[in-house]
């Protein structure tokens, strides 16, 4: 049997998503009208007063990391290369035990809004946070040119709007959340984005597995009988297993150096509720992923592979051509709206960290020297709020038509191998020193960033050489021993006898707890 | 004081650094096994349902299942210990 390709109304403008889309957008501003009144100090600002329960932050987490890219773009890699896409559904799960064994209950305990917090703790102040803030604010940069730009693709494929104006309404609905809302609006809008994206996906796997009886090896029987027994069976992905090997650890480690995931767990009362959070994210994410085996070959099957490449090359459209196979016009309107969610609770909570490494890491700690009154530090993160808000909508314009898929790669081997080995040898090691933890967040970044420069997916993909000098798509094979590696030795060339004193008080706080 | 809180903090990282290499072994362990032994990954158990297939959700599974003996395990043991240290802070 062969599936018939259906007419798709893809691109029309489509009543039920406006209408959906309306009603998400009424409610989540009436939450940050709710918020804005409860936003008064620093803290609610950047920590929604750290009154989060750890449920609700694990809903939070899941709203955070969940973006479009996770939703659309695997269940397009599914559909279109089935098995191979597999692979990063679980690549994408196994930073959060990471995160929950390393770092969420020291964090916690040792810091108040950012992850500099943590490293700078018992260390210079003004190195450390100068170097963590750009290592933030580089992987916040390229993780928000990657969701402006698909929203902007998205939006103008599922609502007829043009790109420019779907980037610059995506920006200013963000603003609106962070500028009055805070951590408080944002919080809540990645809660209600969490349970429609988690809900939209299990009714869809429903929906999907009511044809097959429910039984999920029934619709893979199904695809292997209409596309080959190669789409169950490894494919062409990983025919360089180095590849598949070092993107594996940057997707591992980096989920623990992601500077807007880090800094949620400052919204909740205590270690114990941070511990909690992770857990329920890692059961919503994981539930999440596994459900992108249905999504995807459920288009495969249902929808059809020629029909979801006649949409869009990228093969991005497949969820949501699948709900209309499924529901019509009225499903695939939900899934719109909900895909637009996504990408806004994602950009609201990455604009969100880097306000609070511009103001409370650069302009309060550094400048000012941890001196400013409340009032003055709320209206630099305000203004530096504003200013992301028209970097963000500038890079999504800037970047229009390129092939971006390879920056959250990118902001992960960042993260991975820039901010991770600096905060874990913070929390872990008595013998770190400032110069150690500078040096290894520099050449940790500088390292990702010069590799990803000659990798081949810039040189060959982006630029047309004929062969890359390095010869990995993602560097954190490289990167992230060298992170450690540059901090050990740097920190033991030249001992720091006052930081390595203060490390007991350090420990105890991490144990113990502070506030 | 300071020695128990440490012996404590020694206890939360052997905990943390031998669930972390669970959860390492078991995603690279996944990788190897799709780049090195992909004609095992692509036998079938039942039509259907290959070993690749399979053991990609046991990961998702397994990541599931080593968040859960963490938190038993700090709620149960950590979390005593600390408020028994917490509570003698309190009066010296």
């Amino acid at each position: 049997m062969t599936p018939a390709t259906p007419a798709t109304s893809i691109g029309e403008p489509n009543l039920t998503a406006i209408g959906f889309f309306l009603v998400f957008i009424a409610a989540t501003l009436a939450i940050t009208w709710w918020a804005a009144r409860r936003t008064q100090t620093t803290e609610e600002f950047f920590a929604a007063g750290r009154a989060i329960s750890g449920r609700q932050n694990g809903f939070a987490l899941a709203g955070d990391y969940m973006s479009a890219a996770s939703f659309l773009g695997i269940a397009g890699l599914v559909s279109m290369s089935g098995f191979d896409g597999l692979i990063y559904s679980t690549g994408w799960l196994v930073g959060w035990p990471v995160v929950l064994f390393l770092i969420a209950e020291p964090l916690r305990n040792l810091g108040k809004y950012t992850f500099a917090d943590v490293v700078s703790f018992r260390l210079q102040q003004v190195p450390v946070r100068v170097a963590a803030a750009i290592g933030t604010l580089a992987v916040v940069s390229f993780y928000l040119i990657a969701q402006m730009v698909g929203a902007g693709n998205l939006i103008r494929l599922m609502f007829g709007i043009s790109y420019e104006l779907s980037v610059i309404l995506v920006g200013i609905v963000m603003l609106a959340y962070v500028l009055f809302g805070g951590m408080i609006a944002t919080t809540w809008v990645q809660i209600v984005k969490a349970v429609l994206l988690l809900g939209g996906a299990a009714l869809l796997s429903l929906t999907t597995l009511a044809q097959f009886g429910f039984n999920p090896v029934e619709l893979f029987s199904k695809a292997a009988d209409i596309y080959g027994a190669e789409v169950l069976a490894p494919g062409k992905q990983v025919a360089n297993p180095w590849d598949a090997i070092s993107l594996g650890l940057a997707l591992m480690f980096g989920t623990a150096g992601l500077p807007h995931i880090l800094m949620r767990f400052y919204t909740v009362p205590d270690a114990k509720a941070a511990r909690q959070s992770v857990f329920w994210a890692t059961g919503l994410i994981g539930a999440f992923y596994l459900m992108t085996f249905i999504l995807g070959f459920g288009a495969m099957v249902l929808v059809g592979r020629e029909a979801i490449l006649a949409v869009d090359k990228g093969g991005n459209m497949a969820a949501p051509l699948l709900a209309e196979v499924l529901g019509g016009t009225g499903l695939l309107g939900f899934i719109a709206a909900v895909a637009f969610a996504t990408i806004l609770a994602v950009v609201a909570g990455l604009t969100l960290s880097g306000a609070a490494a511009l103001s409370h890491d650069l302009w309060v700690s550094v400048y000012r020297k941890g001196d400013a009154p409340v009032s003055e530090q709320l209206k630099v993160a305000r203004m530096a709020t504003i200013a992301l808000g028209i970097v963000a909508i500038l890079l999504g314009i800037l970047f229009k038509g390129q092939n971006v898929a390879f920056m959250v790669g990118l902001a992960f081997a960042v993260a991975a191998s820039g901010n991770f080995p600096a905060l874990v040898l913070s929390v872990f090691w008595r013998g770190f020193t400032t110069r150690g933890a500078v040096a290894s967040m520099a050449a940790g970044t500088a390292a990702s960033l010069l590799l990803i420069g000659l990798s081949p997916t810039i040189m060959v993909d982006l630029m047309g050489a004929q062969e890359a000098l390095f010869p990995l798509k993602n560097p954190a094979l490289v990167t992230i021993p060298l992170g450690f590696a540059v901090g050990v030795i740097v920190s033991l060339l030249a001992p720091e006898p006052a930081a390595s004193q203060a490390y007991d008080a350090k420990e105890r706080r991490m144990i113990m707890g502070g506030d | 004081m300071q020695e128990e809180i440490r012996s404590l903090a020694r206890a939360r990282w052997r905990v943390a650094i031998a669930l972390s290499l669970a959860v390492f072994l078991l995603y690279f362990g996944f990788i190897l096994a799709v780049a090195f032994a992909r004609e095992a990954m692509a036998t079938e158990i039942v039509i259907g349902l290959t070993w690749g297939i399979l053991l990609g959700a046991l990961v998702i599974i397994g990541a599931w299942l080593t968040t859960w003996v963490y938190v038993a395990w700090a709620n149960r043991h950590f979390d005593a210990r600390r408020s028994e240290l917490a509570s003698r802070q309190e009066r010296p």
